[in-house]
């Protein structure tokens, strides 16, 4: 169709290229998983061994377990911090030092992690000199440090989309009565409601899969997935890894085609309902499935 | 009963003593800038009047003064005997409309209108009620349960209005109503919204920036210039007498001659001018010293045009077609004096037919020429 865009032999080429050295690496751990053999290199024939015993290790089962936990609860966290940081941000008058307030608003982004850990295990050693709380490191402390990380993510976020939107918006609904406390309520908090989901979302990856901080912050008994996974391989590699790694990516692949699916729907839905507003008095609602409208032809009566 | 005539008597003589609207001495200083500088303005209950300027004129920020999204420096806005000057916008007893709208994108129509109602705690049924009648006015009923961006840009702007109009406010704000149509469909929705909000019978404040859209809307127009007001008046004392070169520019087309005063008379004034060559003679006299530095503004559809040569005189020159834009029912002629100076004149396309002569073209010899009750002369 698009004669004038035909890819060049060479691109083609180097496209394929990358999509190789992209995916080849998690092909590979997906197939080994899938290995009767012991040995993680050798091709021993089919098997889901690997799976069976992966449920029955009770370190690893656990592991996910505290990694699921830390992970809702510090994207929580977050997203309630980060989202009224964002807030401020963005819509208040410039204060006194508002600069610096943005600027250590993304600090936690750009800080090495070493460092950001280190200075929270030092505070949380001294504050357990000082009060005597928290008596030892574990699920609190990996929280709260996972939480200052993520939460500066979600306040960026939050914020782009608060500087994106209208701000007359808020203005009318001022216009119209409301009072500032009820407007975020009911006006800003629906239309930034995506950004503060993408923001969760963004929220558990990055804790799930936090190792450095984590590191720092977790005492005895509170050893989460990426530690076990880091640990495991270091004593050699194993397949009960593989088959673990592969059930993640399994899962992620599930959350990132949903996500796709459900956006690009509602996008052609919006669409569609655009065109038909611009042609005129055409209805516009209730809107056919969308599998039918596959093979419908364009400019059908 | 005749207490209830006494009273409602007495309301309506305040009313003719006291405009509804008073806008006294306000002043709006963004850092060292003043974008409305000590403006005063009255306006009267049914009014709908248009605040006409060009961007960063202060229209805007008079307007977002009086919605309350703006703190004024000083002054004091007074509507229907309340100063509202320090009220916080949720607490004023009127509505904008948003040049953009501002339809709340997560709301049906329908809730859209009810939503300022619903800020009032009235009862459900009377919402209901209320939100019909809106729908109704606007005719979108059968559009309530749609989200705003199923409706094209003249139904929102519709909704818009209906929103606005919903909470029967005292007074009406409209920034730039139609700025967001295509102009085509801007000049059919001026009349529809002019109409429903006559029938709605509310004061209306407009700005705008287009002088078209204040012309036909407007009972009266403002012209607002680096944050003051320079004239006041309906569209065609605007027009026709325009106080000063911003607004005689600003509001049409016109061509203006600068010289001074070497005659002035009670029936007449004239005004030498190096760029006609000649003088102007004006047959209504202004009241000024001679020699004044003065501004005559002639208008481009009271400039006449002759291929035949016309009596010597004032309020004539000779001069070569520069310039002919064909603009349909009639031409826009630009004509260059020996001084240099272009005057534009606009002649209706019957003009050389009904007088049986050849239509004149680039770089022929024609004459201009005006009768002496069409300049206006400007002092300033």
């Amino acid at each position: 169709m698009y004669n004038g865009n035909k890819l060049s032999p060479f691109l083609k080429g180097v496209l394929v290229v990358g999509f190789l050295f992209l995916y080849i690496p998690i092909l590979s751990l997906i197939v080994y998983s899938f290995n009767e053999s012991k040995l993680v290199t050798l091709w021993g024939g089919f098997s889901l061994r690997w799976y069976a015993s992966l449920f029955e290790n009770e370190q690893i089962i656990s592991a996910v377990w505290l990694s699921i936990r830390i992970a809702l609860a510090s994207a929580t966290a977050a997203v309630v911090l980060g989202t009224i940081a964002g807030f401020v941000s963005a819509r208040f008058k410039r204060f006194r030092g508002s600069t610096l307030f943005a600027g250590m608003l993304t600090a936690p982004m750009v800080m090495p992690e070493v460092i950001t850990g280190l200075s929270m295990l030092l505070l949380f050693i001294s504050l357990q000199q000082l009060t005597g709380y928290p008596s030892e490191r574990g699920f609190f402390t990996i929280w709260v440090g996972h939480t200052t990380l993520c939460m500066a993510y979600v306040a960026v976020v939050v914020r782009s989309r608060l500087v994106e939107m209208d701000k007359s918006l808020e203005e009318a609904a001022m216009d119209l009565g409301a009072r500032p406390f009820k407007i975020f309520f009911v006006i800003t908090l629906p239309l930034i409601s995506q950004a503060i989901a993408s923001g969760f979302l963004l929220s558990i990856t990055l804790s799930l899969d936090d190792l450095v901080t984590t590191a720092f912050l977790s005492g005895p008994g509170s050893t989460t997935l990426p530690q076990v996974i880091f640990s495991k391989v270091r004593l050699g590699l194993n397949p009960e890894i593989n088959a673990l790694a592969s059930i993640t990516v399994l899962i992620v692949g599930i959350f990132v085609i949903l996500a796709n699916y459900l956006m690009l729907n509602s996008q052609r839905k919006r669409e569609r309902a655009i065109a038909e507003a611009m042609r005129g008095d055409a209805p516009v609602l209730p809107s056919p499935p969308v599998g039918v409208e596959g093979m419908g032809r364009p400019g059908r009566a | 009963m005749t207490e209830a005539v006494v009273a409602s008597s007495g309301a309506a003589k305040a009313a003719a003593d006291q405009p509804y609207l008073k806008i006294a001495g306000i002043v709006k200083k963004f850092g060292d800038n003043f974008a409305v500088d000590n403006l005063d303005l009255e306006i009267q209950q049914h009014e709908i009047f248009a605040l006409l300027g060009s961007s960063g004129c202060g229209k805007s920020t008079l307007l977002r003064m009086l919605a309350g999204m703006e703190r004024p420096t000083s002054g004091k806005i007074i509507l229907d005997g309340q100063d509202i000057t320090q009220l916080a916008p949720y607490e004023r007893p009127l509505n904008m409309m948003f040049q953009s709208y501002a339809l709340f994108p997560h709301m049906t129509v329908e809730q859209n209108i009810a939503f300022g109602l619903k800020q009032d705690g009235l009862p459900k049924d009377e919402i209901a009620n209320r939100v019909l009648e809106m729908l109704d006015l606007v005719q979108l009923r059968k559009y309530a349960s749609r989200k705003p961006y199923q409706l094209s840009g003249g139904q929102q702007q519709r909704v818009a209005l209906a929103r606005s109009l919903a909470k029967r406010p005292k007074m009406l704000l409209l920034d730039e109503p139609l700025g967001a149509l295509d102009k085509k469909l801007r000049q059919q929705t001026q009349l529809e919204l002019v109409n429903t909000l006559e029938k709605v019978g509310v004061t209306c404040i407009m700005v705008t920036h287009d002088q078209e859209e204040a012309m036909t809307m407007a009972t009266r127009i403002g012209i607002m210039s680096e944050g003051k007001l320079l004239q006041v008046g309906t569209p065609s004392q605007i027009y026709d007498y325009p106080n000063c070169r911003f607004t005689a520019e600003f509001i049409g087309e016109t061509n203006l001659f600068t010289g001074q005063v070497v005659v002035d008379e009670a029936d007449r004034v004239e005004i030498e001018t190096a760029e006609l060559g000649g003088r102007i003679q004006v047959s209504h006299g202004i009241t000024g010293p001679k020699g004044m530095d003065v501004w005559a503004s002639v208008r481009p559809e009271d400039v006449r045009i002759d291929i035949r040569p016309i009596a010597a005189g004032p309020n004539a020159a000779r001069g070569k077609v520069k310039e002919i834009a064909y603009l349909g029912s009639f031409s826009i002629y630009h004509v260059i004096l020996p001084s240099g100076k272009v005057v534009k004149s606009m002649v209706p396309a019957n003009r050389w037919y009904e007088a049986g002569e050849q239509e004149p073209t680039w770089n022929d010899e024609v004459y201009v020429s005006w009768r002496a009750d069409m300049p206006v002369v400007l002092t300033a």
